[in-house]
């Protein structure tokens, strides 16, 4: 489903993501780990397209599609959606109304009639009890004054609404009590298909247990350095990086 | 229609969407002003002694006032000899009811998107159309009528109603307030007329539709709203001009008297040609707007939502002089490529425990100049007074500017003023936000911007709140990314 080929990206010329290389299948679940500053949430936002960021080498393919030629509305039309590590505000504008407006959009991207009002109302009350989110949340300005944890549980409310195909969750984890991570978790293993796929990125093995991944990378320097199974979470958990930052260091040929 | 078509008609609606000028005859008056032009106008219009006087007394003062230079607005003087001050549309008599209007003038209004039938069907909203200068159509009247409110043209008031007339012009604003109301007291053309009697609670929206047609015409209107003690009445103005290469001169005055526990609303969605993008043509609009709460408890409220004209330069006021009335100014005003906006508003307190609320919202793009000039007055026996203030402004792009000046003029010191004012950009972040949901860059701008003025447009009569809606978006177009 998603193929990164050798991936730099830099910002303002520094390079941050130096050759990613990553290989996703429908159905399967990456989570992507790391120390602080490693280049995560810079690779979330290079596949969102975010404009700040300069590819300067490599290639990714979404779907048989050359991603990175897409602009950033139309990748989230694709089915690309990224739940941001820190939601924005826009003050005056509700959650229900700017959900209408993007869900129409991506329904008339994709050939599909935009929803009257009644159907879509149903669908939100669907999606609602999916995160157990409050209405009265929902027509309050978007993540204006929202506390960490509601920010994080309104992201995953808004991919639940969007239904992606691939989604890419930024820390959605921290912000959340106990209870609202379970809750979170659950909503985002209902989501799930074999016909899409997640990239969990997380400091946390707790997360982990809830949404089992296939696959754990650890990304250090904006290099992905090592990969494995879940098993390789509970490592990190028990060991730390230094371990991995070692043994990168060592052999570093930059 | 196949899609390329689509495609075209989408690009060229992205120009003015109104811009365009039907020909049919007119009864005009000769170019130029002196005081023959004006009694020509009064001939014209059949009025009687007093008000050709009156037009005449407010000449001479015109002739003696200054051009105004003070606001914050650059254009080069307009040469109002070269301007006609009177064009009425040629018709053979006068239309009792709808049925009876030119259908070439019904057309001109569905192309505008105001088809009177379907007004007057589905939302029982009475329409006084005025199309350059003289008000064409008017609806409703009957149903009005059984409740003793009387709605017509200004010229039609002045035959019919003239002790009210007499009793109210100018009495709001005096032909000596500035020049451009002394030029409209001169050389006013039509406009409307609307007294709520005591106690009476208007059962509908009464909305007029201005429209500029003929080249070289100034507008002059004169827009009069009495309301009585302890009645209400919500009135929405709606401005389009078609596309000139000539700057058009507007110059209305709007007075409104309410009494004692009366309520007035007044809307204004206003959308006159901006001017193209590098700045050429367009309406010049000088506009005096003011209403007095004349009893106690009465109230007056004004919203705006100004996206055209070439020059705004406008500021609706309010006369606090009852005990305990209310006066409040909402406005969204912005400005894209090479506009020109000085607007705000004028709150005087003059009675005891008067309040007055300002919401202003600038939003500026392009290489436009966008200016707040609000004045809070507070005169020596408004004991009690309160006034709070909120000017916003959002700029969009580092080409534009906003600028906000408020004054306060306090002789009570029992008055609790409060003055608060943002300055904001839309951030790139919020945009890839919105993007990274599926909304293209325009919509989001348009999301992020009516979020940005939502308290002002929440105070609009709901199908207005939508016109205004999409007004902001297309002012707006292609000024981000
Ligand atoms: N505008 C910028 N100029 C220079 N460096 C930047 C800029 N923006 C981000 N960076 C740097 O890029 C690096 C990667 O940041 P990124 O946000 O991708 O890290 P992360 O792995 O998500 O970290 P965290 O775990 O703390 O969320 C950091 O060192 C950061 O300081
Ligand atoms: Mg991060």
């Amino acid at each position: 489903m998603l193929s990164i080929k050798n991936l730099h990206a830099s910002i303002e010329g520094t390079p941050i993501l130096r050759g990613i290389n990553l290989e996703i299948k429908a159905g399967e679940v990456h989570a992507i780990m790391g120390p602080n500053g490693s280049g995560k949430s810079t690779l979330a936002s290079v596949l969102a397209g975010r404009e700040e960021y300069e590819v300067t080498e490599g290639e990714v393919v979404f779907q048989g599609k050359e991603l990175l030629e897409l602009s950033p509305e139309d990748r989230a039309r694709e089915g690309v959606f990224l739940a941001f590590q820190y939601p924005i505000e826009i003050p005056g504008v509700s959650t229900t109304n700017f959900l209408r407006t993007a869900l129409n959009q991506v329904r008339e991207y994709r050939g599909l009639e935009p929803l009257d009002a009644v159907k879509f109302l149903s669908l939100m009350k669907e999606k609602m009890a999916l995160v157990e989110i409050d209405q009265k949340l929902l027509s309050r300005s978007l993540n204006e004054g929202f506390s960490g944890g509601e920010k994080k549980r309104n992201e995953i409310f808004q991919m639940a609404m969007l239904e992606p195909v691939l989604s890419i969750l930024d820390e959605t984890d921290s912000g959340l009590d106990i209870d609202a991570l379970r809750i979170v978790s659950n909503g985002v293993n209902k989501l799930k298909s074999e016909k899409t796929a997640t990239i969990v990125v997380t400091h946390y093995q707790r997360l982990l247990e809830y949404i089992v991944p296939d696959f754990v990378h650890v990304l250090y320097k904006g290099r992905i350095v090592k990969s494995g199974t879940k098993e390789l979470a509970l490592e990190l958990e028990e060991k730390g990086y230094d371990w991995i930052k070692e043994e990168v260091d060592s052999t570093a040929t930059v | 229609m196949s899609k390329d078509n689509q495609i075209l008609e989408d690009l060229n609606s992205k120009e003015y969407e109104h811009g365009w000028s039907v020909d049919f005859e007119t009864d005009e008056a000769p170019l130029g002003l002196n005081e023959d032009i004006i009694r020509w106008i009064s001939t014209k219009k059949e009025e009687p002694t007093w008000l050709l006087a009156w037009r005449l007394k407010a000449f001479k003062i015109w002739q003696a006032m200054p051009e105004p230079e003070w606001a914050n607005v650059h254009y080069a003087k307009m040469d109002l000899q070269a301007l006609r001050y009177y064009s009425a549309p040629k018709q053979s008599k006068k239309p009792k009811n709808i049925n009876e209007v030119d259908p070439e003038l019904i057309a001109i209004y569905e192309r505008l998107g105001i088809s009177l039938n379907e007004q007057k069907r589905l939302q029982g909203i009475a329409i006084d159309v005025v199309l350059d200068s003289v008000s064409v159509a008017t609806t409703f009247k009957e149903t009005l009528g059984k409740l003793g409110i009387l709605f017509c043209s200004f010229s039609e008031a002045v035959k019919e109603h003239p002790e009210l007339i007499q009793k109210y012009l100018g009495s709001v604003v005096p032909m000596t307030d500035n020049y451009y109301a002394a030029l409209n007291s001169a050389v006013f053309s039509d406009g409307s007329f609307c007294y709520i009697p005591k106690g009476v609670r208007c059962p509908m929206e009464l909305s007029t539709y201005f429209r500029i047609n003929a080249a070289n015409t100034g507008q002059f209107e004169r827009t009069l709203i009495v309301a009585d003690d302890s009645s209400y009445v919500s009135y929405l103005e709606g401005c389009t001009a078609p596309q000139r290469d000539e700057n058009q001169l507007h110059a209305a005055v709007v007075e409104i008297y309410a009494g004692a526990h009366a309520e007035v609303k007044y809307s204004t969605v206003q959308n006159w040609f901006p001017g193209d993008k590098d700045g050429k043509g367009g309406i010049f609009n000088f506009v005096t707007k003011r209403g007095i709460c004349a009893g106690d408890h009465s109230k007056i409220s004004w919203t705006q939502v100004e996206t055209g004209s070439a020059v705004t330069w406008k500021y609706p006021s309010c006369i606090l002089k009852g005990d305990y009335s209310i006066g409040e100014f909402y406005s969204v005003a912005v400005t894209n490529n090479y506009q020109q906006a000085d607007t705000g508003t004028k709150m005087i307190h003059i009675g005891k425990n008067t309040k007055s609320r300002i919401v202003s919202k600038g939003i500026s793009a392009g290489k436009s100049q966008n200016s707040y000039r609000g004045q809070v007055q507070v005169m020596k026996r408004a004991h009690n007074a309160r006034n709070f203030s909120q000017c916003d402004s959002l700029l969009m792009g580092d080409q534009c500017g906003a600028h906000t000046f408020p004054y306060l003029d306090i002789a009570n010191p029992s008055a609790k003023v409060e003055h608060e004012a943002t300055t904001s950009k839309i951030g790139e972040d919020q945009i890839f936000y919105c993007n990274q949901r599926g909304i293209a860059t325009e919509d989001a701008v348009a999301l992020i911007v009516n979020g940005y003025a939502k308290e002002v447009l929440n105070q609009l009569p709901m199908e207005f709140a939508v016109e205004a809606q999409k007004l902001l978006a297309l002012t707006l177009e292609g000024s981000v990314g």
